[in-house]
């Protein structure tokens, strides 16, 4: 490993500042991903900036309307803990939950898992269902971007050289609505995504589907959204026949790779089977039935 | 379940607390990574980045100049070694092939082989100077697969390698990566085959897997002015490390002392050597004593894994016998020979005694790193292949699968494959309890659940031990073993004494201590420890008796033959007198100095042990997950000398049997580059993937030990592949044959993916 110098900053100016230094720089957040990196000679930087004693980037906040602002660098156990987000956002739990083992997760943050742009990552499907946008501060000022547009390949985010992501605003849901996720590892714990579904499904006052979204990762070089299973399944009754064609446009919009973790068959199959649980996962949380991370 | 045959004890049996228990979970027990002498420095080992290829030139004069660097070592600084055979216990190696695999000369034969090292004054400066060697390689072709290996035109590993045929000793005329050649063989296959009622024929295959040990492989070397030479290190065997270190540094035994730290599993794997003639060589050149300690990816790529493997079974039956058995065993031995095909073919049809047989074995050289011994090596994946046509034949036959192995159980007096019968076992027995447990009596019900059964056997190794008993004044009592304690053996051993000696197990200390301080002791493995030094230490305890009856006879002025030893305690026949044992060790100085009690010995009358598990699974169809439900192992222990580090072995031993049949296994891309090298993607089982494993202790206590004790490490790690696919094929009606049985291969397989 490289020497390197590290810098705390207090404020978001302040961090801004040493952003845009022009020296190679990376951020430290929870650290369970940048200092594995930096150790195995995966990255480099001249200097490391710890993002952990910034204010807004280590609060939760209520949004006005019902929403919630998540700071980039709170830590995942912090996340999952809040009676907010364990009452109105219990899919971020179930994402929040399984990223890691216990002693990761009180130290990685949602603003880590998301900047790694993993395709595998767990929490981007859950947010991008949720219809989640990310607060993004730069030389230039602040820009809002639905998490949606964020990912741009594999270990690739939109940020542009001296913006830092400060938080994850996460909407107030419709009523009659709920998010729902979960992914398939071969184990119990520990490991990443084979195939992951993120779903939003929305009822209207008569039981039927009023709006939806789903959202895979693992099975493209970025997560994804799937229209096409919003298509099939607006206007329709949330029931098995809905949920099987939403599937099968979620298996339909996979292109998956084949690698150590999984095949692209497997990851196409999984995408239908996930999808298909994912929204009775949802509907049952519709219908106060589905607890928040009560699957992996 | 106890037999008739075990004694009363007051101490064996029990279930007293492990001498190193409050070390270790108080954080206090030393590791080899916590060692930290004046002056240390820190050693990187340059590897190859190649599967095969053949080393043009090394040019390390830029490492040399880095800053921090203080040494720098070749091959070339090792000095020429022999080629000749050294037993490692479980295993043998050739010293030559050691010193290749330490430090390649000419050719790298895997991804991870040894290249050169650095030591330096911080582990980031050494790891910086590792970038500034320069590595001329030729790129071969590599051979990864045991069958591709085989083939006429496959690229050879070693050009002047033949094929040694062992029944004759002959060596091939061509040059082959077959390394060797083995055959047993009795009665008639071909015509058993022809009057059977089934025949069934399939081929296995089993991916290269890791023991998994937590504690990575380390080594700190301190070279003295004078030539000594100090090893701290993790290993299962001391003097193995101090006779292999002096072989290949050419220097005499006693020259080197080789102090075992705590060790963080070993399963096999910490049988050979890798970083101790390195750290040493480094130390040498330095002045300065060298830590070394391997990242897991280098534990991965670069220390001994077991055997991939394939293996092509036809069995017969006829009614509810087994007739027949052919099989060949084909196993990778890694870069260099040496696989565990022999123990394979072994223990294969151990637990059976079928008539006609033919086993071929093939030990293959192939690109990949060379194997080491993972517990029981070679069985578990003999025993899926065979287990599972076993299972086969037994559906095919209309017999309950528990007892067609009942039915054929091989007993005492039934020969093994190399025609040597069988002393007094235990099989039969466990697959009794196994038909009697609460397991198998209930029902499994419910879509895609099934259930499983399998046997299995391992030997028990005996070879040399060597032990000194040392009694205080106070008739506390010091153990000075040699044996790395790596499944709570320091208490087996001490409650082994505290019963030879009639004193309570709390009395007695018990440490490893180095190669300087006891005689030669073989590696902890084999699972031999607690039988074959437990026996050194019951001869020690009884020369210990004799003393104390000699010193008891002195003072009363008795022939010693009027004096005797029981229950702790020293008595006159004549007239009563007696003293504790406390009470002869308070009058040692007065009667003759220390008493303490010796032994060394070669250890005789070894007692292989059987397994029988029984497994219930439920497999999710759509996703190709196996939820093991419910698992219940018996086992043949022996006698269990300490009942919850028995059970405790059993359960170890199930739960990596769980990881090699669901998720384990080595993937390599083409070229050779092992592409899960981590504990992230290298899917060993974790506390929520395994339920809690039953275990019903059977005690068929061994004639050959003191207190009947049989190894009982091993045996629980050969049932479960097979145990597993018997049971996924109750629940899906496919019978996989090729491990590991993971979701992938599952989920394509039950919906016509692939």
């Amino acid at each position: 490993m490289q020497a390197f110098d590290y810098a705390r900053p207090g404020s978001l100016a302040e961090a801004l500042a040493l952003a845009g230094n022009g020296r190679q720089v990376l951020f430290l957040a929870g650290g369970t991903d940048v200092i594995i990196q930096l150790r195995e000679g995966r990255r480099s930087c001249d200097l490391l900036i710890d993002l952990k004693h910034i204010p807004e980037l280590t609060r939760i906040a209520d949004l006005p309307g019902g929403g919630l602002e998540i700071g980039a660098a709170v830590p995942l156990a912090e996340v999952y803990e809040h009676p907010r987000v364990r009452g109105d956002f219990p899919a971020l739990v179930d994402a929040a939950g399984i990223i890691g083992g216990i002693a990761i997760q009180s130290r990685a943050s949602l603003g880590g898992n998301l900047c790694n742009a993993s395709p595998a990552a767990d929490s981007s499907p859950a947010l991008m269902a949720l219809g989640a946008t990310l607060r993004i501060a730069g030389p230039a000022g602040e820009r809002e971007l639905p998490v949606a547009d964020f990912f741009l390949g594999p270990g690739r985010n939109a940020l542009q050289p001296g913006e830092i992501l400060v938080s994850v605003r996460v909407p107030a849901l419709p009523p009659r609505a709920a998010a729902f996720y979960h992914r398939f590892i071969p184990r119990n714990e520990m490991d990443i995504a084979v195939a992951s579904s993120g779903v939003f499904l929305a009822l209207d006052e008569a039981g039927r589907i009023a709006d939806a979204r789903v959202a895979l990762g693992a099975v493209a070089p970025t997560p994804i959204l799937v229209p096409a299973a919003r298509e099939v399944l607006v206007g329709r009754e949330p029931d098995a026949e809905a949920f099987e064609a939403a599937g099968e446009a979620a298996r339909a919009a996979a292109s998956p790779i084949d690698d150590m973790r999984g095949s692209a068959a497997q990851r196409r199959h999984l995408s239908r089977v996930l999808t298909v649980r994912a929204l009775e996962h949802a509907l049952r949380r519709i219908r106060g039935g589905q607890p928040a991370g009560a699957t992996h | 379940m106890t037999t008739v045959e075990k004694p009363q004890y007051r101490v064996i049996g029990t279930r007293p607390i492990r001498p190193d228990g409050v070390e270790k979970v108080t954080g206090k027990a030393l590791y080899g990574a916590d060692i930290r002498l004046p002056g240390m420095i820190y050693g990187k080992v340059l590897r190859s980045p190649h599967a095969h290829a053949r080393i043009r030139s090394i040019d390390t004069s830029a490492a040399e100049q880095a800053p921090g660097v203080l040494a720098v070592v070749t091959h070339a600084d090792l000095p020429t070694a022999a080629d000749r055979v050294e037993e490692l216990g479980e295993s043998a190696v050739n010293v030559k092939e050691v010193s290749e695999n330490i430090l390649a000369s000419e050719k790298v034969l895997y991804r991870g082989h040894a290249v050169a090292a650095v030591a330096a004054t911080s582990p980031h400066l050494a790891e910086e100077a590792l970038k500034l060697i320069r590595v001329d390689y030729e790129v071969l072709p590599p051979v990864l697969d045991v069958l591709d290996a085989m083939r006429e035109d496959a690229p050879l590993l070693d050009e002047n390698r033949r094929t040694k045929t062992l029944m004759t000793g002959e060596l091939s005329e061509k040059p082959s990566n077959i390394a060797s050649y083995n055959r047993f063989q009795g009665g008639d296959v071909e015509a058993a085959f022809a009057e059977a009622d089934v025949v069934v024929e399939r081929e296995f295959r089993t991916k290269m897997v890791h023991q998994g040990y937590i504690e990575p492989q380390n080594s700190t070397a301190s070279w003295n002015a004078d030539g000594t030479l100090t090893i701290w290190t993790s290993t299962q065997g001391a003097f193995a490390v101090r006779n292999l270190v002096a072989e290949v540094l050419k220097k005499p035994i006693a020259q080197v002392k080789v102090v075992p730290m705590e060790i963080g599993g070993g399963f096999g794997g910490k049988l050979p050597i890798y970083l101790d003639p390195v750290a040493a060589l480094l130390s040498k050149k330095s002045g300065r004593p060298v830590k070394i300690v391997m990242s897991r990816t280098e534990v991965f790529e670069a220390t001994g894994p077991t055997s991939g493997t394939v293996i092509r079974v036809k069995a017969a039956a006829k009614g509810d016998r087994l007739t027949a058995v052919r099989a060949s065993l084909f196993y990778e031995a890694g870069a260099f020979p040496g696989s565990s095909v022999g123990a394979g073919s072994m223990t294969m049809l151990a637990p059976y005694s079928v008539e006609n047989f033919e086993l071929h074995a093939y030990d293959v050289v192939v690109n990949k790193p060379k194997t080491a011994a993972y517990r029981a090596p070679g069985a578990p994946a003999a025993a899926f292949a065979i287990e599972s046509v076993i299972d086969e034949l037994a559906r095919h036959q209309k017999v309950d699968p528990l007892v067609f192995r009942k039915v054929n159980s091989a007993r005492k007096g039934t020969k093994m494959v190399n025609g040597i019968a069988f002393p007094r076992i235990g099989h039969e027995e466990c697959v009794e309890a196994a038909l009697n447990s609460d397991h198998y009596r209930s029902p499994i019900e419910g879509p895609y659940r099934g259930r499983g059964v399998a046997s299995g056997y391992w030997f028990n190794g005996g070879m040399q031990s060597s032990v000194v008993v040392a009694v205080n004044t106070d008739g506390t009592v010091n153990l000075v073993e040699g044996s790395t304690d790596i499944g709570g053996t320091r208490a087996s051993l001490a409650m082994q004494l505290a019963e030879t000696l009639g004193i309570p197990y709390e009395d007695i200390r018990p440490s490893v201590v180095d190669t300087d301080s006891i005689g030669h002791n073989d590696v902890t493995g084999g699972s031999r420890t607690t039988f074959a030094t437990g026996m050194a230490v019951y001869e020690a305890g009884m020369a210990v008796r004799r003393e104390m009856v000699a010193r008891a006879a002195r003072l009363w002025g008795l022939p010693e033959d009027d004096v005797e030893y029981a229950d702790g305690t020293v008595r006159s026949k004549k007239d009563g007198r007696q003293f504790t044992f406390k009470e002869v060790a308070a009058q040692s100085a007065r009667t003759g100095g220390p008493i303490t009690g010796k032994a060394s010995l070669v250890a005789r009358g070894v007692g292989g042990a059987y397994g029988t598990h029984i497994v219930d699974v439920e497999v999710d169809p759509e996703t190709g997950k196996v939820t093991i439900l419910r698992y219940t192992a018996v086992q043949d222990v022996g006698t269990a000398i300490h009942p919850s580090y028995v059970e405790g072995q059993i359960q170890g031993g199930v739960v990596q049997g769980i990881g090699w049949a669901l998720n384990e296994e080595y993937v390599f891309d083409e070229e050779g580059r092992m592409v899960n090298a981590s504990f992230l993607d290298y899917r060993m089982p974790t506390a929520l993937d395994v339920p809690m494993i039953d275990t019903i202790l059977v005690e068929v206590p061994n004639p050959g030990h003191p207190y009947g004790v049989r190894g009982v490490g091993e045996v629980p790690i050969v049932p479960p592949l097979a145990a597993i696919a018997n049971a996924i094929y109750d629940a899906t009606g496919h019978r996989f044959t090729e491990l590991p049985m993971s979701p992938r291969r599952i989920v394509e397989a039950l919906n016509g993916l692939a």
